[in-house]
């Protein structure tokens, strides 16, 4: 099977304006006919729902938590990038597509990141008038900041809580719909299988998290928008909810998952602070704007840090590359953290954290501005570990945060399932192989508002469905799957709890698919990942029983899918023989030891095919081909 | 590492109708640097093995800003620091050989579903009911079309800080919904693209609230003292304003 990304010709500026005018559209009273089942209720599933019911179709909106309001979208700190150009200090789409599409690596499709750059200024017009109360400037016009990758201010944030502004806003809409006729909301699901018939995806079937019972829901087509499956490494910054199944279920049903290796690690986290760790903690990198990243330069020195003179420090990013600094990409600044504690000269308690240090910013523009600028910050880091940032350095490391990988998807961000749209972190769309900061939330939000509801549309319009209710079969066989799958994970009861198995895994596949990626490592994996989920389908232990509220049983579900979606990981990590964005290969660096990407061979998307459990999936590769940009290779030196 | 023994006594229900009681757990060398919620966790890794149901417990984001997660500790929402939500309340809060109490929020209009989880469901149809702007997508100006002073955006800003997890329920003698109503009118009113439908909103909202069964406001402060997100009481005084001022509307037209 050939993948068609369905870009349609013309010039790269041109393309979306022109695909617009050329799709097909749905006569305004024939939408009510139409069903839309809208899976997750983040940036991207909620603004494309509630848009899809203001357009006049039928919606039925699934997620796990108690409300919409919940998803973790609402955790993002930092901002949303817009082209806007208020600053005047030169931005343009063309400029942030650029910053996009390099800041990926080179590994994701032109045309997409040009259409989600063109739409980024009505999402941030969107938000206005829905009442986001964005940071302003004392003249009462709308404030930006500057983010990593980029040498424009277009941040636009609300305090550090820009997440939580931006779905606030989007859930009121959603909620405005569905006071109306034409959206219903199902809290408290989760999805267990896709339903697809005569091709195409025409229906779910969820788990009801209160009483346990099955439900299933027909439709004219699905919409995945179930995040990011960072959770996979048991510790991330992502919710505790956060998981792979709704999309797992789709891609065992036949949706490839494109580049499932690419996982963004960032830098400025807390540190693991005990085996009892349930997640991990991020704190935004503007603290690198000040703070300087040191190790003591002897092995294993237990000193406190205030006690170390500056002799015996090894700013170790400032030396290396001392054009950028502190400021360097988070994968550069992640792999040094990394490669320090490897060399034994990690901090604290466990050795792995390195400090960053105030001390020199404290005296040179003041407690006051440090306070002012960091404050919240500091006062969040004290909160957790106890320790008062502005009396002795913070100690942080490298965390699992973002998924780039996800979903294969063309221009139209359906799957090569006809039928199945993925919307937000769940597809691989638009950041290649590193996303860059305040990226997410205007990706999520530019699928939702601006580009699902008109592809679908142009979906349904031609798509030419025959009636479907929930009574037939294929819903029958899909209940059945999901309530065998359940039936036996109860029937285990062994010895060993899902977290146990869940932190098994996690460990494995940061040690061995993390930071730095090596033959070896990934071949070691490939091995163990199999035992650890036979003994998993053997030996774990879920209290409690199918049909009541039970936690033990959901977390048990979603561990399974992650045990088998960690070695299509593996297999993704193994094929790419290159160092691009999130993904250093071992093998592949330069003669100074930095990451070496290899257009040639890889400027592909790997979207793979699932072939059944423990069994090699099938790579399918789109082609990227780059017209506007000339690629380069990264210097930070 | 400095650890502490505690004993736990907390909330324990079947389901909805079933009748529910209090359960002691022991727990030893807790370590101080856990969280609340990572405290629970140990305790259920502890009831699994043993081959009893873990605590049912609802959490999500565990950075303080989703607002699922809750439980009255020791007769505080939240526990005994203020501005965290318990996921962000740390062991070292507490002492050794403490007895921590721990229930589900309390009140008519939020069910308990299990344990200490309980259902929120009237929050959201309050919401829906009119806690928006009624826009739809693509119908709008740029921006900075219009321009909204910094005070302005601040205020706003601190009443939409809300995250809905229903603390000040709990800590109201009345189960009053007010600060939560009030926070989102105040965060909409405030701004110039709220105005338009603030009338409706305020009643639309205030009659959803009394239909869910939450009490009215007899002014205990209790609600602004236990929200992790210091929601200013000023937002009730602002709501029953705009209720007022619907009210004679809808009487005097």
């Amino acid at each position: 099977m050939k993948l068609n990304s369905n870009v349609p010709k013309g010039k790269l500026k041109d393309k979306w304006t022109q695909y617009k005018f050329d799709m097909k559209l749905v006569n305004p009273a024939n939408k009510r006919k139409f069903n839309i089942i809208v899976v997750g209720t983040g940036l991207a599933g909620a603004s494309a729902a509630a848009s899809y019911s203001e357009l006049g179709y039928n919606v039925k909106v699934f997620c796990i938590q108690d409300s919409p309001r919940r998803a973790h979208s609402i955790a993002a700190q930092g901002g949303i990038n817009a082209a806007k150009n208020y600053p005047n200090d030169g931005d343009s789409i063309y400029r942030l597509f650029y910053d996009t599409i390099k800041g990926g690596d080179y590994r994701s499709r032109e045309a997409n990141v040009y259409r989600l750059a063109e739409v980024s200024n009505n999402i941030v017009d969107q938000c206005v008038a829905q009442g986001v109360p964005f940071a302003r400037d004392y003249g009462g016009s709308l404030s930006t900041r500057s983010f990593g990758g980029a040498l424009v201010s277009r941040t636009f944030y609300a305090r550090g809580q820009t997440g939580q502004q931006l779905l606030l806003g989007a859930y009121g809409a959603l909620m405005k719909e569905a006071s109306g006729p034409n959206l219903q909301i199902f809290p408290r699901r989760e999805m267990m299988e896709l339903v697809v018939h005569e091709g195409k995806a025409r229906g779910i079937v969820v788990r009801n998290l209160i009483n346990g019972e099955l439900e299933s829901y027909a439709a004219d087509m699905v919409v995945l928008a179930t995040g990011g499956y960072g959770n996979v490494y048991f510790l991330s910054t992502n919710a505790m909810s956060s998981n792979t199944s709704a999309v797992w279920s789709a891609h065992k049903k036949g949706a490839f998952f494109a580049n499932p290796c690419f996982v963004q690690i960032h830098p400025t986290c807390m540190p693991v602070h005990g085996d009892y760790q349930s997640k991990l903690t991020l704190m935004s990198e503007s603290l690198r704007n000040d703070g300087r990243v040191w190790v003591p330069k002897k092995k294993g020195d237990k000193r406190h840090p205030n006690d170390i003179p500056e002799n015996e420090r090894d700013y170790y990013l400032e030396n290396k590359y001392p054009t950028f600094g502190n400021l360097v990409p988070r994968d550069v600044a992640s792999r040094n953290a990394n490669e320090q504690c490897e060399l034994g000269k990690g901090v604290g308690n466990t050795g792995l954290a390195v400090y960053l240090d105030f001390k020199e910013a404290t005296k040179r523009i003041g407690l006051e501005a440090i306070k002012a600028k960091y404050g919240n910050l500091f006062d969040m880091y004290k909160q957790i570990t106890g320790k008062d940032p502005y009396t002795e350095p913070m100690m942080i490391f490298p965390a699992i945060h973002y998924t780039m990988g996800g979903l294969w998807v063309d221009y139209n961000l359906m799957s090569n399932l006809p039928g199945l749209f993925v919307l937000g972190e769940a597809n691989f769309s638009d950041h290649g192989a590193n996303r860059l900061g305040a990226s997410a939330l205007m990706q999520g939000l530019a699928d939702g508002y601006f580009v699902a509801p008109y592809t679908a549309g142009n979906y349904l319009a031609q798509a030419d469905n025959n009636e479907l209710t929930t009574d037939h079969e294929v819903f029958q066989k899909a209940e059945k799957a999901a309530k065998e799958k359940i039936e036996k994970l109860l029937s285990i009861k062994g010895k060993r709890t899902v977290d146990d198995f869940h932190k098994e895994l996690g460990k494995l596949l940061w040690d061995n698919c993390g930071i730095v990626r090596k033959d070896e490592d990934l071949k070691k994996a490939l091995k163990e990942i199999p035992k650890i989920r036979e003994e998993f389908w053997k030996n774990v232990i879920i209290p409690g029983t199918a049909d009541s509220f039970n936690q033990t049983l959901e977390r048990a579900i979603r561990v399974a899918d992650f045990l088998e979606m960690a070695e299509l990981m593996i297999h993704d990590a193994a094929d790419r023989r290159e160092s691009c964005g999130c993904h250093l290969r071992e093998e592949s660096q330069t003669n100074e030891g930095e990451a070496l990407r290899k257009d040639k061979k890889y400027s592909y998307v790997s979207a793979w095919e699932f072939k059944g459990v423990g069994k090699e999936p099938k790579l399918h590769k789109e082609e990227l081909t780059f017209e506007d940009v000339e690629l380069t290779q990264r210097s930070y030196k | 590492m400095k650890t502490i023994n505690i004993t736990v006594k907390v909330w324990r229900q079947e389901n909805a109708v079933a009748l529910g009681h209090f359960e002691d757990y022991k727990l030893t060398e807790i370590d101080t640097d856990m969280s609340f919620l990572e405290m629970l966790d140990v305790m259920n890794e502890g009831l699994t093995l043993s081959g009893e149901e873990p605590l049912a417990f609802d959490s999500d984001c565990r950075e303080g800003i989703c607002g699922m997660c809750g439980a009255v500790v020791n007769g505080e929402p939240h526990g005994p620091v203020q501005a965290v939500t318990i996921c962000q309340l740390h062991m070292r809060s507490f002492t050794n050989d403490q007895t921590l109490i721990i229930e589900p929020w309390r009140s008519k209009a939020f069910p308990v579903i299990k344990d200490i989880v309980v259902d929120r469901s009237a929050f959201d149809r309050i919401i829906s009911a009119g806690g928006y702007i009624s826009v739809r997508t693509g119908a709008t100006t740029d921006a900075n079309a219009n321009l909204i002073t910094n005070n302005t955006a601040e205020e706003a800003m601190d009443a939409a800080q809300c995250i809905g997890c229903g603390a000040c329920v709990a800590a109201c003698p009345n189960a009053s919904a007010m600060l939560f109503v009030g926070a989102k009118i105040s965060h909409l009113s405030l701004l110039p693209q709220g105005k338009m439908e603030c009338v409706q909103r305020v009643r639309k909202m205030v009659t959803q609230m009394d239909k869910e069964g939450f009490g009215s406001c007899s002014n205990e402060y209790e609600c602004s003292v236990s929200c992790p997100k210091e929601i200013n009481i000023s937002h009730i005084a602002r709501m029953n304003r705009k209720m007022i001022k619907a009210t004679l509307k809808s009487v005097v037209g």
